[in-house]
């Protein structure tokens, strides 16, 4: 009887703490959903400022008791297919340009009220109406970078650096990494044939997927975010990667040098976005608008390291000093004169049409995998698993034969 | 012979314990670098505990882990009563295999299936955010389920079909056999079964990947986010106390258990 009351009162207990957990009480409380990029605020470790705490500060000044909700994603697909499958509803969500294209083209986002957002004026003019929002009606640039190469000045020589051509360079096989993804990957030789990188021409990708085959055997593997560690680790001399990871790897390994093909690069934006949905559409334009407030602007900038156009953090000396203490280079890197007089190319990647998106991935299907091992995997497979099935009947039916010979 | 014995056991220990003796060793390396261990230092242990996004992740985690494991332990325990006291030979025999259907389906089917039948019912109720805590625990339950029933099973084809009986031959009622008899010959496979369920709740990422809302993140979805850039070494601080804690659990278990059966020898 005993064991009857403690397993009843166990049950109680454990249904009894289950909602105390999930949904914390409390009459006016406004639950702000933000859902962001990994490691991509300022989030108080080493000292550094807790932007999401002390917005909830901010907040209980002016007498709100608001909680700010955090939760991260890995790429642009994962937030997309999440707020497209209509399930969860967030507040915040911060794309980059191509997505936003696409994510106001299908109606998921909700026009901002920038009266709102008075410190939206701090924003440099140049990322104000861009292409994927040419009114301005939807988006707040957060941050913003561009691809260059990476190189270890210690084993690369300084004559060889200049352009796209150091990633075909044969002195440096099986030291040079190239994308593991299609999009970047096929940018880095659309640049370097000084191919429009939104091109909807086949030929053009094609001529992309030629040039990528011959770098082919160079390449000592394609990868993502390994790059860090090769490196850092001088597993590999040369590499493309953002300008802001780079100022990471850097501080690791003072070898590792960093230019901007001559040819032009990639440009992208991340911008925060109030998604259709949000509940909470006002305090959603506060955090938008305290994130580009000077102190968690500056916080977040040296914290993820990328560019911001926020020019409360590129015109602030503090930032200016602490980021040439990370590198004496750095605001060039960060900031390079842009497009003035045709001194420096950098271009987005849009949104590519339906066709050209699966030419794309057939295409580098084709780089990836040597045509004649799919079937074989296959075969194979299959072999496997008729075998087994002919092991596992062939076993049934003896047992069969045996149990009737008794 | 014996050396060559000696020299696969060695071998095999290696390659299962390489991966986590990387892991420990550069949690405490003073840099980021995975490459070169630069100086011994706490230096990531401090940021992890500096860290309420990492913490509040992993208080989820747990509390997922752990309500999960008791909700699919009791359920299971129940299905594997009612799946044993079956009479009709071939309906039992189905039963027990289509309970094993979760576990045998990749994961990533079952995530997918279950954040379509959500929004499908999200979409019948009209409920906007249907993705929460809640989703989540059904379906780790969910998966849990199959292996807790797949390890009491067993102890109830051990245990001696004629204990029930005699207990109420002595004047016990059927529920008073089963809790007093009956469980307790069933015990070690419940609690097996609940350990299985906590630990495969506590890892699970792709179930969880599909079936999260926006308001409950836990850790393996935390950590994933992070690839976009740099894993930052405070997870292998993490990864690292994980791991002592359940190797310190596995031994005091091994060292009550082994007391246990020098009793029961005596």
């Amino acid at each position: 009887m005993k064991k009857k009351i403690l397993s009843v009162l166990l049950l109680v207990a454990i249904l009894a703490v289950i909602p105390a957990f999930s949904s914390c009480g409390g009459n006016d409380l406004i639950t702000l959903n933000v859902y962001n990029w990994g490691e991509y605020i300022s989030d108080g470790s080493e000292g550094t400022l807790d932007v999401n705490s002390a917005f909830e500060d901010y907040c209980a000044e002016l007498g709100l008791n608001v909680k700010v909700n955090y939760s991260t994603y890995a790429s642009n697909e994962d937030m997309f297919n999440k707020l497209d499958s209509g399930a969860s509803s967030y507040d915040i969500v911060v794309p980059s340009d191509y997505m936003v294209e696409r994510m106001i083209a299908n109606g998921m986002l909700e026009p901002l009220n920038f009266d709102n957002i008075p410190n939206f004026k701090y924003i440099n003019d140049s990322y104000k109406n861009p292409f994927y929002d040419p009114q301005n009606l939807y988006t707040v640039p957060y941050t913003y970078g561009m691809v260059g190469i990476i190189y270890n000045s210690a084993y690369v020589d300084e004559a060889d650096i200049g352009s796209w051509d150091l990633m075909w360079n044969e002195k440096y096989s099986g030291k040079i990494l190239q994308y593991n993804n299609p999009r970047d990957a096929f940018g880095t030789a659309m640049y370097k044939l000084g191919i429009d990188v939104n091109t909807d021409s086949t030929e053009d990708w094609q001529r992309a997927l030629d040039e990528l085959k011959t770098q082919k055997p160079l390449i000592q593997s394609y990868v993502m975010d390994e790059i860090y560690n090769k490196m850092k680790g001088e597993s590999a001399y040369i590499s493309s990667y953002y300008a802001g990871d780079y100022l990471t790897m850097y501080s690791d390994n003072e070898d590792l040098a960093f230019y901007y093909p001559e040819e032009g690069t990639n440009i992208f934006v991340d911008a925060m976005c109030i998604p259709k949905g949000s509940r909470n559409k006002e305090i959603a334009e506060m955090y938008i608008n305290f994130m580009l407030s000077e102190e968690p602007a500056i916080a977040n900038a040296e914290y993820i390291g990328y560019a911001s156009p926020n020019s409360l953090v590129y015109e602030n000396e503090q930032y200016i000093a602490d980021m040439q203490d990370w590198h004496p280079d750095s605001m060039d890197i960060l900031y390079p004169e842009l497009d003035t007089d045709g001194e420096y190319v950098a271009s987005y990647y849009k949104n590519l049409p339906e066709e050209s998106l699966s030419t794309l991935n057939s295409l580098w299907a084709e780089l990836k995998i040597d045509t004649g091992t799919e079937t074989w995997v296959y075969v194979t497979s299959l072999v496997i698993v008729l075998s087994l099935a002919a092991f596992l009947i062939y076993r049934a039916v003896v047992r069969k034969l045996r149990s009737r010979m008794y | 012979m014996k050396t060559l014995s000696k020299v696969f056991i060695a071998l095999v220990f290696v390659i299962m314990y390489a991966p986590l003796a990387v892991l420990i060793l550069f949690s405490f390396n003073s840099s980021k670098s995975t490459g070169v261990f630069s100086e011994f230092s706490f230096r990531w242990y401090a940021e992890l505990f500096s860290s309420p996004e990492t913490f509040l992740a992993l208080r989820n985690t747990l509390i997922l882990a752990a309500s999960s494991a008791a909700i699919a332990t009791v359920i299971g325990t129940g299905a594997a009563i009612g799946i044993n006291a079956m009479k009709n030979k071939y309906v039992k025999g189905a039963i027990s295999s289509v309970t094993n259907i979760p576990m045998m389906n990749p994961d990533i089917v079952t995530g997918i299936s279950m954040m379509l039948l959500f929004v499908f019912i999200g979409g019948l109720l009209s409920v906007t955010e249907v993705l929460s805590f809640w989703t989540m625990l059904i379906a780790h339950v969910t998966f849990n389920l199959p292996y807790v029933i797949l390890s009491v099973m067993p102890k109830f084809r051990q245990m001696d079909k004629h204990l029930p009986e005699a207990a109420m031959d002595l004047g016990c009622t059927p529920l008073q056999a089963f809790f007093k008899v009956e469980l307790h010959s069933i015990l070690p496979g419940i609690i097996t079964g609940a350990v299985m369920a906590f630990t495969l709740s506590l890892d699970d990422f792709v179930i969880s990947y599909f079936t999260a809302g926006s308001s409950f993140q836990t850790l393996p979805l935390m950590i994933y986010s992070m690839t976009k850039k740099e894993v930052t070494p405070d997870m292998y601080a993490l990864s690292t106390i994980i791991i002592v804690t359940i190797l310190a659990l596995l031994i005091l278990s091994n060292v009550l258990g082994a007391k246990g059966d020098k009793k029961a020898t005596r």
